[in-house]
């Protein structure tokens, strides 16, 4: 017997959407306590099924075709009453961003009693008794203290765990999880997979659990459905799906996802040191008005390393470890406080005015975003030859080049003439590594270049950064919080923590044997390492 | 730029708003072609009714002028002054945004005390003060009008250049070696473009209500025909000839009415992320 | 929390300060012999007297010695003498401070309450009829100005229905006490109130709306809705009390506008407040009386954001508990 069934589901976006429908042709079945997920890129239609479950679309979608059936009757058919009595109390949900999801001017406490107050149960005493025991449940440390907080003093896991034990009050028999994890570091991830995956136990309650990471499907699902531009393409048991898949896109999926263990390496270490960095330190001080004291954090904290000629150093670490603040510092789009960064005999920490942008165009910066990266007011042609410009390069001679970068990235030259929103997101990263090369740098600082891309894309770009080095003779500084990233394209690895670097050393040696215990937990919370193994005995790699 | 100005001509109040717009700058500079003699002077016997004499379609005021001419003169002096002044408000206010947004840390604070400086102080008051210490005649009741409307301007240059200057393509700027200077004129600005038209919309329709609203307290130029002084002129004749004031009120009413709904029009249309879909 | 507020004060006597030395650098720009200006139209044309005004406020001194001594009288509480109505300015403004406070204040809550419900019942209607009805309407009195508002409820009625006085502060000579002159002023009241806060009350409505669509759009709400709750406790609970944030903190930056508005409300309806004081001030040159209105009327503005700014921190925690 099946909780939830949902038959032939349609749902329609607004008119002048890049489709007509958000999803079609749905049919996918829920049987109690298990654990579903879908997985899919963005834009998938990954989300949208579960959302149509709960009658909680966006603004202007919505279902026009098929059947949710749950508990013997069609959801779609329900009044908005009738729908409101079956959210939080049958199906409940968790969000993406613990930190937007709940309400910054409501004590947790409250947050949580009110779910009670929706369906008219308990009495306020009662209410916060079991919002108590409920935070107890889902192990936030120290209940008694934060059930009387407020959203914005918790940790991003300590929120998403308030979130769940806001899902789980009324015992609901379905948790749709929608990108739980992602907005999380990896060990806080791990511990959330592993809240869920216990709770789903002891309750036997069912769960849809979306997301986009194949790791963690292999970590959780029991069954696996996957997505593609609003069809379902391919669903059934979790070694199905990920051991021998039948559809070329989730074939496709499943090799992009790169490995943990290393790849081809080479020791550089014979080659001339290109950056020789020393003792960097940066201290940040917020607050600290006429009346209240500072908060010190220590963003940088004696960081020391040489990256060789050649060579690509990975830094990783969590959210806060300072990995990013090493890279702009060494930019010195942060200034640092103290420590020498030397490059070809010169202290690019103490240099200033023209002598600092002479120097600069030799270290070079791909990041993150390609949304927010390219200038959306200039078309390709002028963000790719700005710098030369402002270097004395003649205006016909740059242009000429920047459409040679631009068929070395792998783009058509005529790009030049047309505007970044023209161009997918890894198109857009295609170009920011152009911008990159246009001034013929020695090093290249990488910040999470690939973490916003899907992991198709991710791969190719992944791939094109390789060839490039390679061919440009680039010596490489690739910041990510991705192991399985570092895993592929680094020869050393430097993990941080708190500022400081915790270990640093060839990248199979780090991954295979991490002498210190901060890098082994970090190995250990990557998700979806059995299932490589698996994998790696079916494939063949 | 096609999409928005789509987006704008869908909006029927904002088209109403720009057709009113237009028609009362065709009046502002074709009517004092057409009605050259100067609104000061007496036509007629005073207190003339509307409709009640050929030649005199408005009526007369108090000393007999003609209230029709003297509405297409203050078409003139209103359009002008909330033009001009709010290009000087401009002027004032999106350096310093701009300046205290970017460089923030000691530069942003003390330009940011500097404007909120005068944003707390009551600007009502202050123009007043100016004006009636200065003499006031147009030159000065544009730079009193600008004075005390820069302060919004600069606070939104501000948040938009604090918000733009960490985007990424900002910091690839910086590393490729563009100067400050370039980089604020041709990577920040032009994307804080947007919200910077909207808000100048708008004050120029402020503008226009402050300067009939000096006017009206006798703080207008002595030669010029205004709205507001016509209203405040007829203030004291209320209970005898209110038409007077209805008339010219009814002007600055339509006028300021057409620029704010071009300003929302221009505000649905260049900024549209409140139509924006999630997946 | 009393950290914040008390480095709101010092903020507040800072710009207090730096209000005075505008005044006195207004003095001395404007043309023509600063005690001449402090003179105003009364004593200009005799000497001595002039002179005896540089003596004391040390005219011939450094400009720094002056502002001296001319802040340093402020700070007692001289702001100088009006010759023109032989009373020293503080005094005369200490008179007409009760009926200003009385007629911004009402106007201020009448307009924040008022704004804020027709802001919450439009965007519960977004795109219907009674929100295109209160859009239009807050639409209109943004764009009129005040003082035309204010003729026109007067000819309408005072004059033609006869409803309401028209001018003034209490029935001249009627000699009202107790619970009957509260009546008398609070009728009074009811024009220049209504006029001054329509256009705030339009101000704070289309801020309102705003905000409460944005919010509407954020992610708590979708978690609010996946608990189950009434849409009207979700509007209630999550949505309006993130929404008057901005709208709070959009009250403090208008207090300004709202006692600047006092001098055309007050001219029109002849309501005896420094507004008043300040258009007859106009029209005598009364320099002194004018700078002690713009001090006075900027006090207020502190005033107002002070109380915007406790509100804010009693409705949000974040700076309540940081700060």
């Amino acid at each position: 017997m099946s909780l939830l069934q949902i038959k032939d589901l349609a749902i329609a976006l607004p008119k002048g959407a890049d489709r007509p429908h958000a999803v079609e042709q749905i049919d996918f079945d829920l049987a109690p306590g298990e654990i579903l997920c879908i997985v899919g890129e963005s834009g998938s239609g990954k989300s949208m099924s579960a959302n149509a479950v709960m009658g909680l679309l966006p603004e202007g979608v919505r279902p026009v075709k098929g059947e949710i059936v749950f508990d013997g009757t069609d959801i779609l058919g329900q009044t908005e009453d009738q729908m409101r009595a079956v959210r939080g109390r049958d199906i409940g949900m968790i969000f993406q961003e613990p930190l937007s999801a709940l309400n910054p001017l409501m004590r947790v406490g409250a947050q949580i009693a009110e779910v009670f107050e929706a369906h008219g149960l308990l009495s306020p005493g009662e209410r916060q008794k079991r919002a108590l025991e409920l935070l107890r449940e889902v192990q936030l440390p120290d209940p008694e203290k934060a059930i009387r907080a407020y959203p914005f003093q918790l940790s991003g896991g300590q929120r998403q765990r308030v979130m769940i034990a806001m899902a789980l009050a009324l015992e609901p028999r379905i948790l749709i999880a929608d990108e739980p994890t992602t907005a999380l570091d990896v060990t806080t991830q791990a511990q959330i997979l592993k809240l869920i995956e216990d709770l789903r136990q002891k309750r036997g309650m069912a769960v849809i659990f979306i997301t986009h990471d194949f790791g963690v499907v292999a970590d959780i699902a029991d069954r696996v459905i996957v997505m593609e531009k609003g069809l379902i393409v391919e669903q059934g048991s979790v070694d199905d799906v990920l051991l021998r898949s039948k559809h070329p896109y989730t074939q496709k999926l499943v090799r992009a996802i790169p490995g943990i263990v290393a790849g081809e390496k080479h020791d550089f270490s014979e080659a001339p040191v290109i950056l020789k960095v020393d003792g960097l330190t940066k201290v940040f001080t917020t607050g600290g008005g006429f009346f209240s004291k500072p908060r010190v954090v220590r963003a940088l904290d004696d960081v020391s390393f040489d990256l060789y000629t050649g060579e690509t150093i990975g830094i990783v670490g969590e959210s806060g470890s300072g990995k990013s603040t090493c890279g702009r510092a060494l930019v010195r789009l942060l200034e640092p406080d103290s420590g020498t960064v030397e490059m070809a005999g010169v202290d690019m920490a103490k240099l200033r005015g023209a002598d600092l942008r002479a120097n600069r165009r030799k270290i070079q910066m791909i990041f993150q975003d390609p949304f927010s990266s390219l200038n959306p007011r200039a078309r390709v042609g002028r963000i790719l030859s700005e710098g030369q410009i402002a270097y004395g390069t003649p205006r016909r001679e740059a242009l000429a080049r920047a459409r040679e970068l631009l068929s070395l990235v792998g783009l058509d030259a005529s790009a030049v003439d047309r505007f970044p929103h023209e161009f997918s997101g890894g198109q857009r990263q295609r170009i920011g590594i152009a911008r990159a090369l246009a001034l013929d740098p020695d090093i290249i600082i990488a910040d999470e270049a690939v973490s916003a891309l899907d992991v198709s894309i991710q791969a190719q770009v992944l791939d094109l950064l390789a060839d490039l080095k390679e061919r440009l003779n680039l010596s490489m500084l690739f910041i990510t919080h991705d192991l399985r990233v570092a895993a592929q394209v680094c020869d050393r690895i430097m993990v941080m923590q708190h500022g400081k670097v915790v270990e640093i050393g060839p990248a199979d040696r780090v991954l295979m044997a991490p002498e210190h215990p901060y890098t082994r937990s970090l190995l250990d919370a990557v998700p979806g390492k059995e299932y490589e193994e698996a994998l790696k005995k079916v494939v063949g790699q | 730029m096609i999409k928005a100005w789509k987006r704008f001509a869908q909006n029927h109040g904002a088209v109403i708003g720009l057709i009113i717009l237009l028609l009362v700058v065709l009046v502002a500079v074709l009517g004092p072609m057409f009605f050259p003699q100067s609104p000061w002077r007496m036509v007629n016997r005073p207190f003339l009714p509307p409709f009640a004499v050929d030649g005199v379609p408005l009526g007369t005021d108090a000393v007999g002028r003609d209230v029709l001419i003297g509405l297409i003169h203050g078409a003139r002096v209103s359009l002008m002054v909330g033009l001009v002044s709010t290009v000087v408000a401009l002027l004032i206010g999106v350096p310093i945004g701009a300046l205290a947004g970017f460089f923030g840390g000691w530069v942003d604070d003390a330009l940011m005390r500097f404007t909120e400086f005068f944003q707390t102080i009551p600007s009502f008051a202050l123009a007043i003060v100016l004006l009636a210490i200065f003499q006031p005649s147009l030159f000065y009741i544009i730079l009193t009008i600008a004075i005390v409307s820069w302060p919004p301007v600069a606070r939104l240059v501000r948040g938009e250049v604090l918000s733009l200057r960490t985007r990424e393509y900002v910091e690839a700027a910086i590393l490729s070696g563009q100067t400050n200077l370039q980089i604020i004129l041709r990577q920040v600005l032009p994307n804080a473009l947007p919200p910077i038209i909207v808000l100048a919309s708008l004050m120029v329709a402020t503008a226009i209500l402050l300067e009939s609203s000096l006017s009206f307290l006798g703080l207008g130029d002595p030669n010029v025909m205004s709205w507001g002084y016509m209203i405040g002129a007829a203030r004291t004749v209320l209970r005898t000839a209110w038409w007077l004031s209805f008339i010219p009120g009814i002007a600055i009413l339509l006028t300021v009415l057409a620029l704010n709904l071009i300003g929302e029009g221009l505000n649905d249309a260049l900024n549209p992320r409140l139509t924006r879909r999630s997946e | 929390m009393i950290r914040f507020i008390l480095a709101r004060l010092v903020k507040a006597v800072v710009i207090l300060l730096a209000i005075l030395v505008l005044n006195f650098t207004l003095i001395h720009m404007a043309p023509g012999d600063p005690a001449a200006v402090m003179a105003g139209e009364a004593g200009a044309t005799d000497e001595q007297f002039l002179e005896d005004l540089r003596r004391r406020f040390g005219l011939d001194q450094p400009f720094l010695v002056q502002l001296w001594i001319y802040v340093k009288g402020a700070i007692q509480l001289d702001l100088g003498y009006s010759y023109r109505r032989g009373m020293p300015v503080a005094e005369l403004l200490w008179d007409r401070l009760p009926a200003t406070l009385l007629l911004t204040g009402t106007a201020f809550f009448i307009s924040i309450i008022l704004g804020v419900i027709a802001g919450v019942a439009a965007a519960a209607r977004q795109g219907r009829w009674g929100d295109t009805i209160i859009s239009t309407l807050a639409l209109l009195f943004y764009a009129t100005p005040l003082f035309w508002i204010a003729l026109m409820s007067v000819l309408l009625f005072s004059v033609v229905l006869g409803w309401l006085p028209g001018f003034g502060y209490e029935t001249v000579g009627a000699n009202y006490t107790g619970i009957e002159r509260v009546i008398d002023i609070g009728r009074h009241l009811i024009l220049p109130a209504t006029t001054l806060g329509l256009f705030f009350t339009a101000v704070y409505m289309r801020m309102t709306r705003a905000s409460m669509l944005e919010v509407s759009r954020l992610d708590f709400v979708k978690t609010a809705r996946a608990k189950g709750l009434k849409p009207r406790v979700i509007q209630r609970r999550h949505i309006l009390r993130n929404a008057l944030l901005p709208v709070i903190t959009l009250a403090g930056l208008q207090a300004g506008q709202i006692v600047g508005g006092a001098v055309l409300t007050e001219t029109v309806f002849a309501w005896p407040g420094i507004g008043r004081l300040m258009f007859e001030a106009i029209n005598q040159r009364d320099y002194n009386v004018l700078l002690g209105v713009f001090f006075v009327s900027a006090a207020m503005v502190l005033l107002f954001n002070l109380i915007t700014d406790i509100i804010y921190v009693l409705v949000d925690p974040r700076i309540r508990i940081t700060q």
